[in-house]
């Protein structure tokens, strides 16, 4: 089967520091598909590199069979990615409501737009912050508001940095749950994250990166078993 | 269409402002009536100024582009009729023709300066310092035009001493021309900036103007909504530059001279000041704002410019340390006029109720 993305030998350069180097990665369709690894592994830079943030020095990106290695950020919006990044990206001065109009603006008809605003908000738990400036939010909030924003786009596959960075437990735990019912109706996802129980709980694919190369991938039992993988994140051999 | 003039962007959204807006109107209409005609182009002056003022509320207040380039356009529109005017005239028509032959030619230098600046990833106070360089360099240039070699067909540019004798706007008529002077000017005017104005509602609240606030708020998180950012930045750098350009064709047509003076730096600064002044974050209270300004300026000119442009700069100062989102933008807040204000006191009281 054609995956829906398709990272064929990318990398990536800083000078002379290589961030990424190498990577071949596929996400299939319907996959919730998990990058890991430890700090400085090029998680974050593979994802700049899919977002369209960063050029790759070599190699090729390919999404929905169209070559996207050179294509700016919001031509890859257009082909059906949607992204949230790590740190909550939000219209801060804006009103909640309004963060959501502008990101459905464009993907649903002007009389229907109100009724998907309200049914976002309702699925974010937001109703009641409407129209309070997003910037106001908490951390939590504001997270979850991006995450709304991110599928206000009808995204094809969905690109999530550290989706739960700064969330508590339950928080986390209800995203992981948000993420498991997106996935079930059709939506890809690649996510970059380094909680390990998130993981467990919404992964069907996994990537470790370490030192910008591909270090292992199989699924979450295989990963959670493999002494390597555990090695390079606790700095000593597996005990188990 | 018309519904767009309400929406998030812009303050005064309820029946109550828009009766009280037909009353401004109504009484705009009859002032000719009542008042002589000295004041009648006096006003007929300060309207002139509102749309550039609105131009760069566009850009700064809401795409969030500070531009010191608005007397380079109103140069460029100002210059380019005079120079049309004089050569081609502007009997049967042609002076509308004129006029917005001169807008279209400081649309196409805003498209290429802003191409330039926007597309070179030129951004926050290098675009300020962008548009004043082309800004000065433009007043300094047309400075040094004093010889009789500085001249487009039959319009000597005239260097510091500025282009005069073209003729004043006309509009044809079955009778022959109508001259725009004085009241008739006064209409003309208000009735361009009336246009002007409620076009600029409709953009602001419409996809363009979400857009637009948006990338003033947050340009990455714009991009990754699939907004190709650059063109909504050109866009309103163009809008706002021609109606720049407005101003500068009215101005001429107004005086029937143009100076390089009303580019210099005193110049490129007096439209900062009225929209900082105002609240650069809504158009009406620029429109309200810049027509108090420059009457309060004006009159105070009469006695002495010198102590006008210390109040000017006395003024920035006082808003940028009291008032940063500028005196009437702020006047609403504090007496809940504003949307939002309003909105957050609606809901306290329902939570306390």
């Amino acid at each position: 089967m054609t995956p829906l993305l398709q990272i064929s030998g990318a990398s990536k350069h800083f000078g002379g520091v290589f961030a990424v180097e190498d990577v071949t990665l596929a996400v299939q369709i319907g996959e919730i598909h998990c990058l890991i690894g430890p700090n400085g592994a090029g998680k974050s830079t593979l994802f700049k590199l899919v977002v369209g943030t960063y050029a790759p020095s070599a190699g090729r990106i390919i999404f929905r069979g169209t070559d996207i290695t050179h294509a700016k950020p919001f031509a890859r919006v257009a082909q059906g990615m949607s992204i949230k990044l790590q740190a909550p990206s939000v219209f801060k001065a804006l009103p909640v409501r309004q963060n959501l109009h502008i990101a459905l603006q464009d993907h649903v008809t002007r009389t229907a737009i109100r009724a998907e605003e309200d049914r976002l908000l309702e699925v974010l738990g937001l109703t009641a912050d409407a129209d309070r400036p997003a910037g106001l939010l908490s951390h939590g909030q504001q997270q979850w508001l991006e995450i709304g924003m991110a599928l206000a786009l009808r995204p094809i596959l969905l690109l999530l940095d550290e989706p739960t960075a700064g969330l508590s437990p339950e928080e986390t735990f209800r995203t992981g749950e948000l993420i498991k019912r997106l996935s079930t109706e059709g939506t890809t996802m690649l996510v970059v994250e380094h909680d390990m129980a998130f993981v467990r709980q919404i992964a069907t694919g996994v990537t470790v990166l370490h030192l910008g190369k591909i270090f292992a991938r199989g699924s979450i039992d295989e990963i959670i078993s493999d002494p390597r993988v555990a090695e390079i994140y606790l700095g000593t051999p597996h005990a188990a | 269409m018309l519904h767009r003039l309400n929406g998030p962007q812009t303050l005064g959204n309820g029946r109550i402002f828009w009766v009280c807006a037909l009353f401004v109107l109504l009484a705009a209409l009859i002032f000719p009536v009542f008042a002589d005609p000295y004041d009648v182009g006096n006003f007929a002056y300060f309207l002139i100024w509102v749309s550039m003022a609105l131009g760069l509320c566009l850009m700064w207040g809401y795409g969030g582009m500070l531009s010191f380039g608005q007397t380079f356009f109103f140069g460029i529109g100002g210059y380019a009729y005079g120079v049309l005017s004089v050569d081609l005239g502007n009997a049967h028509g042609l002076a509308l023709g004129n006029f917005a032959m001169a807008v279209t030619l400081a649309g196409g230098v805003a498209v290429c300066l802003g191409y330039l600046m926007i597309y070179g990833r030129i951004g926050g106070v290098f675009f300020g310092i962008v548009t004043l360089s082309v800004t000065l360099a433009l007043a300094f240039f047309l400075g040094q035009t004093a010889g009789p070699e500085w001249a487009i067909g039959r319009a000597r540019l005239n260097g510091f001493n500025g282009m005069q004798g073209m003729a004043p706007l006309s509009l044809p008529w079955f009778t022959g021309d109508i001259d725009l002077e004085e009241t008739p000017l006064y209409y003309f005017v208000l009735v361009l900036l009336i246009g002007t104005y409620l076009a600029l509602r409709i953009l602001v609240n419409a996809r363009f103007g979400n857009v637009l606030v948006a990338l003033r708020e947050d340009p990455q998180r714009t991009e990754l909504l699939g907004y190709d950012v650059r063109r909504f930045q050109l866009g309103a750098f163009v809008i706002g530059s021609m109606l720049a350009a407005v101003s500068g064709v009215l101005y001429t047509a107004w005086g029937q001279f143009i100076t390089p003076s009303s580019i210099g730096l005193p110049a490129a600064a007096m439209p900062i000041v009225w929209v900082a002044f105002a609240g650069r974050s809504d158009l009406t209270a620029v429109l309200v704002g810049t027509f108090v300004l420059l009457a309060i300026f004006q009159t105070l000119t009469i006695y002495s410019e010198q102590a006008a442009l210390i109040l000017m700069g006395l003024i920035l100062i006082l808003t940028v340390m009291f008032a940063p989102r500028g005196f009437f933008v702020s006047l609403t807040r504090i007496t809940g006029l504003h949307p939002r204000r309003a909105r957050a006191l609606r809901t306290r009281s329902t939570e306390a109720g």
